[in-house]
């Protein structure tokens, strides 16, 4: 049984017809890693983002739903729906640089969720946190929780977001472009560590990525999207043996061999654009009759 | 490179050092001002007029920097003047940042109909022009210690507003404030805890700069006359003082002067100085 579970979820900005997502259903197993893929603006990550609650002010879900452990998260009041998200799901960000207040000190911000959801008292929350940082392989934890993030490399700081990720046992966690900001060798690192806590802990994982090397290496399952729209949900193994939306074979043509670094780059044609386009506009043309049934989200 | 940063630490110290100097001596003088002035500074006496300072030709022991052309004592009247001056930029910059950090933290983190009442209201502020406007502001609530602090206040928070918004519409976008959210941080909370820390440094800088420009516009409200009623002596009114006696008598108009600038000076600087020092993001 899923654990998450969206259904014909769409999005828009507030006030206008411009359509982030459309119709969007997908689901994760509990302790399935599940890659969302797609070019920039797809609307990948506003699925993660719809799922944990922080969505720009200027979208709006018209209809849909995002059912976390067969409770509507969108039927729910906004504190409930706080509490409840807080206290089953987590996020690793894109930018480790910008995604640990730069003003206080890592400890505070690993036991935060502790000590504020799931009401820990303090010394248990920063054993727990000595204890998640160890995990991730940092040297010296207890200096590191007193440290502010400049003191810390990239690297570091993507290993402690993960960890403070992890701190909670969340049952779901978003992994939004987690590695995109690192460099090559890092990113291989922080990938087999987000595998292996993954896979230790059995959470349940959404990985956002535009990279479909990445998605080969950590996920189970992935939902190709383009403009808004998933073109195909399926298990990795069949995709990259033989994916079956024209627009998934264009885009594995389109990733760059390693093997083979002098191969000239394959831009997706024209006409898969084109046939992507048009199942975009038939999607659009079934819109009108939930938007009405949805008039304030 | 660590060479670079340790220069500019160094010069950072130097700021920091002359200007906090400047402003604990002047703090302290204001302070002791009975006890350690030379002369009572209302003390006129007509046979003691306009003597020059202390090196020139014809001064009198007793008045370092000269009399005034009604005899009173410049040194005295400089120290005494130190208090109002100090009161106001304490008081009138502390209240000028709270209400205008508040305002622009809150419209630049909360955005929506909250963001859009405040900036409106800072437009419609920053037209009035501001030297008028606390004229015509004092000459409605009489002059006075408190109405000089009101009208200071209500001109200068969008100051903080309009700087402060802007630093926390960016810090805002920041990952760390989705995580937060996600960790079912409130948005309140989240404004306080996550964003307020992170414009501080920004706010120090403003606040200091606040109290230079609250002395300035004392010295402005007092040079035309619109400061404190009674006749204890302030910087502006020693300067509208001097000026009619600037050919006879040049120390009645230039001390107070560079007493006025250095002031300033310095709590510009100190407020750049700290923000070297403390900014954990430029550290």
């Amino acid at each position: 049984m899923s654990y998450l579970k969206i259904t014909n979820l769409s999005a828009r900005l507030a006030g206008s017809d411009t359509r982030i997502l459309r119709d969007v259903s997908l689901s994760v197993d509990r302790g399935q890693v599940h890659g969302l893929v797609g070019e920039s603006g797809a609307g990948k990550s506003m699925i993660g983002k719809a799922v944990l609650g922080i969505l720009p002010r200027s979208v709006e879900i018209p209809s849909g739903s995002i059912e976390l452990d067969g409770v509507d998260l969108l039927q729910l009041a906004p504190a409930e729906r706080r509490r409840r998200i807080g206290a089953s799901c987590a996020l690793i960000p894109q930018d480790p640089l910008t995604a640990l207040n730069p003003s206080r000190r890592i400890g505070g911000q690993i036991t935060d969720r502790l000590v504020d959801i799931l009401g820990w008292d303090r010394a248990r929350a920063d054993a727990r946190a000595l204890e998640i940082l160890g995990e991730v392989q940092i040297a010296d934890p207890a200096r590191v929780l007193r440290c502010y993030p400049h003191e810390l490399s990239g690297g570091m700081r993507q290993r402690i977001l993960i960890a403070s990720a992890f701190a909670a046992e969340p049952k779901l966690i978003v992994a939004d472009e987690p590695t995109t900001a690192l460099d090559v060798t890092v990113q291989k690192q922080i990938l087999k560590l987000i595998a292996a806590m993954q896979a230790r802990h059995g959470t349940a994982l959404l990985f956002v990525t535009h990279d479909l090397g990445v998605v080969s290496k950590v996920c189970g399952s992935l939902s190709v999207l383009y403009g808004g729209l998933v073109v195909e949900e399926t298990g990795v193994r069949d995709f990259f043996a033989a994916p079956r939306h024209s627009y998934s074979r264009a885009l594995l043509a389109a990733t760059p061999k390693y093997t083979d670094p002098l191969a000239s780059l394959v831009p997706v044609p024209d006409a898969v654009i084109a046939a992507a386009q048009a199942q975009v506009a038939a999607a659009d043309r079934r819109w009108p009759a939930r938007a009405e049934r949805w008039p304030h989200g | 490179m660590a060479d670079a940063r340790g220069r500019v630490r160094h010069r950072a110290g130097a700021r920091l050092w002359l200007s906090g100097l400047w402003l604990g001596a002047l703090g302290l003088a204001a302070l002791l001002a009975p006890w350690i002035s030379p002369q009572d500074p209302l003390a006129q006496d007509l046979f003691l007029g306009r003597l020059p300072p202390f090196w020139m030709q014809g001064s009198e022991p007793g008045f370092y920097l000269g009399t005034d052309s009604l005899g009173r004592d410049v040194l005295s009247r400089i120290l005494h003047g130190g208090r109002v001056a100090l009161i106001v930029a304490l008081v009138a910059g502390t209240l000028t940042c709270v209400v205008g950090a508040s305002l622009g933290l809150m419209a630049g983190f909360l955005r929506g109909w909250v963001d859009v009442a405040i900036s409106r209201l800072i437009d419609i502020w920053m037209a009035f022009p501001p030297v008028l406007f606390s004229i015509l502001l004092i000459a409605v609530l009489g002059p006075g210690l408190f109405s000089i602090i009101l009208a200071i206040v209500v001109i200068d928070w969008t100051r903080f507003a309009r700087v402060v918004r802007a630093e926390a519409m960016a810090q805002g976008a920041m990952d760390y404030v989705a995580s937060a959210r996600v960790a079912g941080r409130g948005r309140v909370s989240t404004m306080v805890v996550e964003i307020l820390p992170n414009v501080l440094p920004t706010i120090v800088v403003l606040f200091t700069l606040e109290m230079g420009i609250s002395v300035i516009v004392e010295a402005i409200l007092s040079f035309v006359n619109l400061s404190i009623a009674t006749d204890d002596p302030t910087w502006g009114g020693m300067i509208a003082e001097g000026r009619t006696s600037i050919h006879q008598a040049w120390w009645v108009i230039v001390f107070p002067l560079i007493t006025l600038f250095l002031t300033v000076l310095s709590f510009s600087q100190l407020g750049e100085g700290l923000k070297d020092r403390f900014d954990p993001v430029l550290r």
